[in-house]
C-alpha cells in the first residue's frame, strides 16, 4: 500500500474533505486504499464503491461508533501498523486537528498538515498566508492533510474497489472521553453547501440596516445569503449562514462577494467556488488575488444600481 | 490546579517579512515579533480558571531565541506566576514533532493538570503541539475549546465543530486543551502587575538540555505565492462597473 486515505464520516456520507483527499491521493499516484471508521463505516464504503482505489477497509466497533479522538487515533495507529502505507493522506478538517496530532505522536510519524499544493514538492501556507513555504521529511512515512479545495472532489476517478474489515483490537479504558451529542446553536434551512449562487456579506456592509441590499440582490439573482465570520459575530445574520473554517465550506457556480476582505479564515471556505465576484473599497483586499471579477469600488454604491439594472 | 500556557513569539500581523538570501526563513532581524495572538486567549482562560477554582498556579512556558523572553514576561504581567524559557539557537525549529519532545522532556517532571495552547501559531501554523505533547506525556486531549469547565478531577470542554455545530467533552485530568480564538477577552497587564512581573521567575533552559537531536521535518524554502487566477479588475465609476457586471452574469457565467 503506498497511500492510505483517512475518510471523514459528515453525518453518515462523506466528508467533502475526504473526497478531495482521494483526488489528491489519485494525483500523487500509487496504490490508494481508504480508511472509514465508525458505524456509518459501511455506507461511505458503499459511497466509493464506483471509486478508483484498492479497498475501503472498514472499522466497526462499539467504542469507534462515533467520533472521539482517543478511540480515533487508536485505530489509525492500529491500521498504519498492520498496513505499513508509506503516505497518509488526510483532509484538514476541525476533526483531523483534533486527533491526528495523537497518530503522529504514537507513531513517530511527521504530520505535515494543511497542504495547499503538491505540484511542487509539499506546500503549505505560513506566516498567515502572506508566504508559502515547501516542506520535507527524511521519514520512511508521513501524515499529510490537505487544505480545503486544494485539490477537487470531481477530479476524483472512477473505477471500482471491494471492502475489507479490519478488526481493530480496543480497550475500553483507551476511550477516556465522555462525549455528548453534538449540537447546533442555531439551526437553519438553508443549505449553503449545495447552493449554486451565493451572495456573500462582509464587514464593507458596514451597518445592519444595510443588509437588506445583499438579500435584496440575492432575490434578483436567485441566490441565497451567507456572510463572514465578523459579521455573523455582530448579529446580522445567522451563524448558519457563515462561510470559513468555522463555517461552511462552498463551492458554488459563483460566489458573489460583498466588502469582503479575504482573511484566510474566510477564504479556505469559498476558494473552492467556480467563480469569484468580489467588490471591495479597498484595491489590496485579499480576496481579489482569488477573485475571478474584482470590482473596485463601494458596495453601498454598486449593489442598489445593479439591483435596479437586473430588474431592467 | 497546576497550568501550562505554551506561548510562541511571532512576527506581527503589520511586520514586513523580508525572505533570507537563501530562501530558508525570513529574516528576523527586520521583523518585529508579538505574542502570537491566538495565545493570549489560551493565557486569559488559564488565569480565569485559576480564579475559578481559588488556587493553583498558571506557568508560561516557551521556546524560542533570548527574544521570547519578552513574551514570557507578558504572561507574567497578566498575572501567571512563573515562567520557563526553552532556550534555542539560530533559526526556529519547524519539525512538531521534535519541539513537541523538548517540552514534554520538560513538563513531564513538573506535573500539571492542564496544559492550554493557542489554536495554532501565525508563523508556521502547523497546529499540532499541543495535542502531540498531550499524547506524548499520556494526558487526554480536547481540541477547538470555545467554553471550559473544570470540576474536581476533570474538564468539560466545549468543542467547535464545523458547520455552527458544537460539542460537549468531558476529559479526565491531567488534560491539553487547545484553545479556540474569540472564547474570552483577554486583559492587559495592569501596571502592578508589569512591575511585579520583573520579580517573577523564568526559569532558563538551555538547547542541550531540551533538544532531542532527532528532526525528522523541516521547511526547506519559503518563498511569495503566486496569484493562480487571471483576474479581471474593474475600476471607475459605478454607472460602468454595473454594467460590467450584467455582462459578466449573463455572459461569462451564464447566471442571468
Amino acid at each position: 500500500m503506498d497511500i492510505l486515505v483517512i475518510l471523514e464520516d459528515n453525518r453518515g456520507s462523506l466528508h467533502r474533505m475526504s473526497k478531495e483527499a482521494i483526488a489528491g491521493a489519485q494525483k500523487m499516484g500509487g496504490s490508494i486504499s481508504a480508511l472509514a471508521i465508525g458505524s456509518n463505516a459501511d455506507a461511505l464504503a458503499e459511497e466509493l464503491s464506483g471509486v478508483d482505489l484498492v479497498e475501503v477497509i472498514t472499522v466497526s466497533h462499539d467504542l469507534v461508533s462515533s467520533y472521539n479522538a482517543d478511540g480515533y487515533s487508536e485505530v489509525v495507529k492500529q491500521v498504519i501498523e498492520s498496513e505499513s502505507p508509506q503516505t497518509i493522506v488526510i483532509g484538514h478538517s476541525y476533526q483531523t486537528r483534533d486527533f491526528m496530532p495523537r497518530v503522529s505522536a504514537k507513531l513517530d510519524i511527521p504530520f505535515i498538515p494543511d497542504i495547499i499544493s503538491m505540484d511542487d514538492g509539499i506546500v503549505k501556507q505560513v506566516l498567515n498566508a502572506k508566504l508559502n513555504a515547501s516542506c520535507s521529511t527524511s521519514a520512511e512515512q508521513m501524515i499529510l492533510s490537505f487544505q480545503s479545495a486544494a485539490f477537487s472532489d470531481e477530479d476524483m476517478a472512477s473505477g471500482s474497489c471491494t471492502s475489507r474489515t479490519f478488526d481493530s483490537n480496543l480497550d475500553s479504558a483507551t476511550v477516556r472521553a465522555e462525549s455528548e451529542e453534538p449540537f447546533q446553536e442555531a439551526a437553519g434551512d438553508v443549505d449553503l453547501e449545495a447552493a449554486e449562487l451565493l451572495v456573500s456579506i462582509g464587514r464593507g456592509i458596514e451597518k445592519e440596516e444595510n443588509i437588506q441590499i445583499a438579500f435584496d440582490l440575492a432575490k434578483a439573482l436567485g441566490a441565497e445569503v451567507s456572510a463572514s465570520r465578523p459579521v455573523v459575530d455582530s448579529g446580522w445574520v445567522e451563524p448558519f449562514r457563515q462561510v470559513g473554517s468555522s463555517g461552511q465550506n462552498v463551492s458554488p457556480k459563483l460566489y458573489f462577494s460583498l466588502g469582503i476582505s479575504g482573511a484566510i479564515q474566510h477564504v479556505v471556505g469559498m476558494k473552492g467556488s467556480k467563480n469569484i465576484l468580489a467588490i471591495n473599497k479597498d484595491p489590496d483586499a485579499p480576496i481579489f488575488e482569488i477573485a475571478d471579477y474584482a470590482v473596485v469600488g463601494d458596495v453601498l454604491e454598486i449593489v442598489p444600481k445593479l439591483i435596479e439594472a437586473l430588474h431592467n | 490546579m497546576k497550568i501550562a500556557v505554551l506561548v510562541k513569539q511571532v512576527p506581527g500581523s503589520e511586520t514586513a517579512l523580508p525572505i533570507l538570501g537563501n530562501h530558508s526563513w525570513i529574516d528576523e532581524q527586520q521583523v518585529s515579533f508579538v505574542m502570537n495572538p491566538p495565545d493570549n486567549f489560551a493565557i486569559e482562560e488559564a488565569l480565569l480558571i485559576k480564579e475559578r477554582t481559588g488556587d493553583g498556579e498558571v506557568v508560561i512556558v516557551s521556546m524560542g531565541p533570548a527574544r521570547a523572553q519578552k513574551v514570557i514576561r507578558e504572561g507574567l504581567a497578566k498575572g501567571a506566576d512563573r515562567g520557563i524559557h526553552l532556550e534555542e539557537e539560530g533559526q526556529i525549529q519547524t519539525d512538531p514533532l521534535s519541539i513537541a519532545k523538548s517540552f514534554t522532556s520538560i513538563l513531564k517532571d513538573e506535573n500539571f493538570d492542564l496544559v492550554l495552547t493557542g489554536l495554532q501559531s501565525d508563523d508556521t501554523g502547523m497546529g499540532q503541539t499541543g495535542v502531540l505533547i498531550g499524547e506524548m506525556l499520556g494526558m487526554s486531549t480536547g481540541t477547538l475549546a470555545m467554553e471550559t469547565d473544570v470540576q474536581d478531577n476533570t474538564i468539560r470542554v466545549k468543542r467547535e465543530l464545523e458547520s455552527g455545530w458544537f460539542q460537549w467533552v468531558r476529559l479526565p485530568l491531567p488534560a491539553s486543551i487547545s484553545i479556540q480564538s474569540g472564547l474570552n477577552t483577554p486583559r492587559y497587564p495592569s501596571l502592578r502587575g508589569i512591575m511585579g512581573a520583573k520579580k517573577k521567575e523564568i526559569k532558563v533552559v538551555s538547547p542541550s538540555d531540551h533538544q532531542t537531536g532527532s528532526i525528522s521535518q523541516s521547511i526547506e524554502k519559503v518563498f511569495v505565492p503566486q496569484a493562480s487566477k487571471q483576474t479581471e479588475v474593474i475600476e471607475g465609476d459605478a454607472d460602468a462597473a454595473v454594467m460590467r457586471i450584467v455582462e459578466i452574469l449573463k455572459s461569462d457565467i451564464k447566471v442571468l
